[in-house]
């Protein structure tokens, strides 16, 4: 059998270590468009950019391992038709791999920000090695940054660049910042703190244009007629997910790639993982959604390679993510959805806080600012279907990991 | 390069070679020793790379800091000879350290 893998990212090389960690001895290739060898994204935008990680640092494993794994790695080439009648992959340079089962990997590209200015020079992204090693340069020489978009990302580039001394202003259409991804409690708690770390919000407003001098970016000017200089601006306004290869062999489509709970698309000998799988997902109803984070990719692989050595088992991982902003270490554990009511434990002033939110007095997701314990609590909680209160979840003194039944607690007392 | 020895739960070995300062964890994950799996890439961030590490070496680790102690409170299966291998960096000293992994990270 060879398994054939399409993007070299976080979810690629997973499910690849992970097959041979099982013991599967055919053949395995891994393919990805960008010419390094897998590497961890989350660093990018935090300490590669304040030059305490290498580029060598980032890369998810040695040259070595591939070699030792017999992982056949290609890089710097695009798949571009599958064919599924033969089973056959096609890359740009016109080169076939022949595969039994095929794993989509393809993960998701930047969105564009479509508004006069936009191919203006200092006008960059970050979601790539690339990307992010010619920003690094570009903010050593920065004075005014402008991020578009309070997501994570944009947040996290705020504070790093905020710590090298540039200017930074993030400005974002919604009424808080994270809008998409945290409470209500949490987005204000975390627009103080930035606020403390002297980023300059803007939200509730969008981008009318970027003025440009020379070529080069100079200004963003929003549609309230503010005019924000800038020498450097970022888009980190989210993704698209990379469907099209998918799409060309009419696998079912819709935001990502379909797959059921095994995370297999509409064709049996193909998979989906990571960010561009649209997965039933039992932490939101069992609705097909995307989630872009590593442990989704990781865990998506795992299952996938348990599934392609005859371990078949739903996807099932609890969801978590994290976003260290500066000082500031955000952990989100579950999926808040809409209409959820928020309870914080903690201390909100201190920034050690974590805010528990309930949909029809359940559980749904916990998110902790400086308290880890608290996520690894809630990552079990959730796990184990616990019955934890609003009430409890507020009362300090009620000590929350008496909810959690787990084999720790057997071991360690 | 200090060389360490992972014993799985069930007492197989790997005895794997690591670079000085790289982490007990990237190193088992570059040498593919199964049972440490540190998806947050050494960050304390998700707890997935925890070992026991033998007694004896101990006091030769680095204390253990407050992100790990907290990210430790909360784990699975923690003893008091638990810490998570990405914070423990190698050093010529640690040559030979010991490491039983848990029966499973999460």
């Amino acid at each position: 059998m060879a398994v054939a893998i399409v993007g070299a990212g976080q979810a690629g090389l997973q499910v690849a270590a992970t097959l041979r960690e099982l013991g599967y001895a055919g053949n395995v290739v891994l393919v990805g468009d960008e010419p390094h060898a897998p590497y961890q994204r989350p660093p990018l935008s935090k300490g590669y950019l304040l030059g305490e990680v290498s580029a060598t640092q980032v890369s998810l494993r040695p040259p070595a391992f591939f070699e030792k794994q017999r992982i056949q790695l290609v890089t710097g080439k695009r798949a571009v038709a599958i064919d599924r009648t033969r089973r056959a992959l096609s890359l740009d340079d016109d080169s076939v791999v022949e595969y039994d089962h095929l794993v989509l990997a393809t993960g998701a590209r930047n969105r564009p920000l479509v508004v006069p200015g936009a191919a203006l020079r200092n006008v960059c992204f970050l979601r790539t090695l690339d990307e992010a090693q010619a920003l690094r340069l570009q903010l050593a020489a920065a004075k005014n940054l402008v991020v578009i978009g309070a997501g994570f990302i944009g947040l996290e580039l705020a504070a790093a660049a905020q710590k090298l001394g540039v200017c930074t202003t993030v400005l974002d259409i919604a009424t808080r910042p994270m809008a998409r991804a945290v409470s209500t409690s949490m987005s204000s708690i975390m627009a103080r703190e930035h606020a403390q770390l002297g980023v300059r919000m803007r939200l509730q407003t969008h981008v009318l244009r970027l003025r440009g001098e020379g070529g080069c970016v100079s200004a963003v000017e929003t549609v309230d007629g503010e005019v924000l200089p800038a020498d450097l601006v970022v888009i980190g306004i989210g993704v698209v997910p990379n469907v099209e290869l998918a799409a060309s062999c009419e696998l079912a489509i819709e935001d990502g790639i379909v797959v059921d709970e095994l995370l297999q698309t509409s064709d049996p000998n193909i998979s989906a993982i990571g960010d561009v799988a649209a997965h039933p997902n039992p932490y939101a109803h069992s609705q097909r959604i995307r989630l872009e984070s590593v442990q989704n990719a990781a865990d998506q692989a795992r299952c996938v390679a348990h599934r392609l050595l005859g371990r078949p088992t739903a996807y099932h991982a609890v969801p978590w993510f994290w976003s260290h902003q500066g000082s500031l270490m955000l952990q989100m554990a579950g999926l808040p959805g809409v209409g959820c009511s928020e309870v914080v434990r903690g201390d909100q002033l201190t920034a050690s806080c974590s805010v528990f939110l309930f949909r029809e007095d359940r559980l749904v997701c916990v998110e902790s600012l400086n308290r880890p314990a608290d996520h690894m609590l809630a990552r079990r909680l959730l796990a184990n279907h616990a019955d934890v209160t609003p009430q409890q979840a507020a009362d300090p003194s009620f000590d929350l990991k008496s909810l959690a039944s787990a084999p720790s607690q057997a071991a360690a007392e | 390069m200090p060389k360490i020895r992972f014993i799985l739960h069930n007492g197989k070995e790997h005895i794997v070679e690591g670079d000085v300062g790289t982490s007990a964890m990237q190193t088992a994950i570059d040498n593919a020793v199964p049972g440490i799996i540190g998806d947050c890439g050494g960050n304390a961030s998700c707890a997935t790379c925890h070992g026991y590490v033998d007694p004896s070496w101990l006091d030769k680790l680095e204390p253990i800091n407050e992100a790990e102690a907290a990210m430790l409170d909360g784990a699975m299966r923690v003893e008091a000879n638990s810490r998570l291998t990405c914070q423990i960096k190698l050093s010529e000293e640690l040559d030979g350290i010991v490491i039983r992994l848990p029966i499973s990270q999460v």
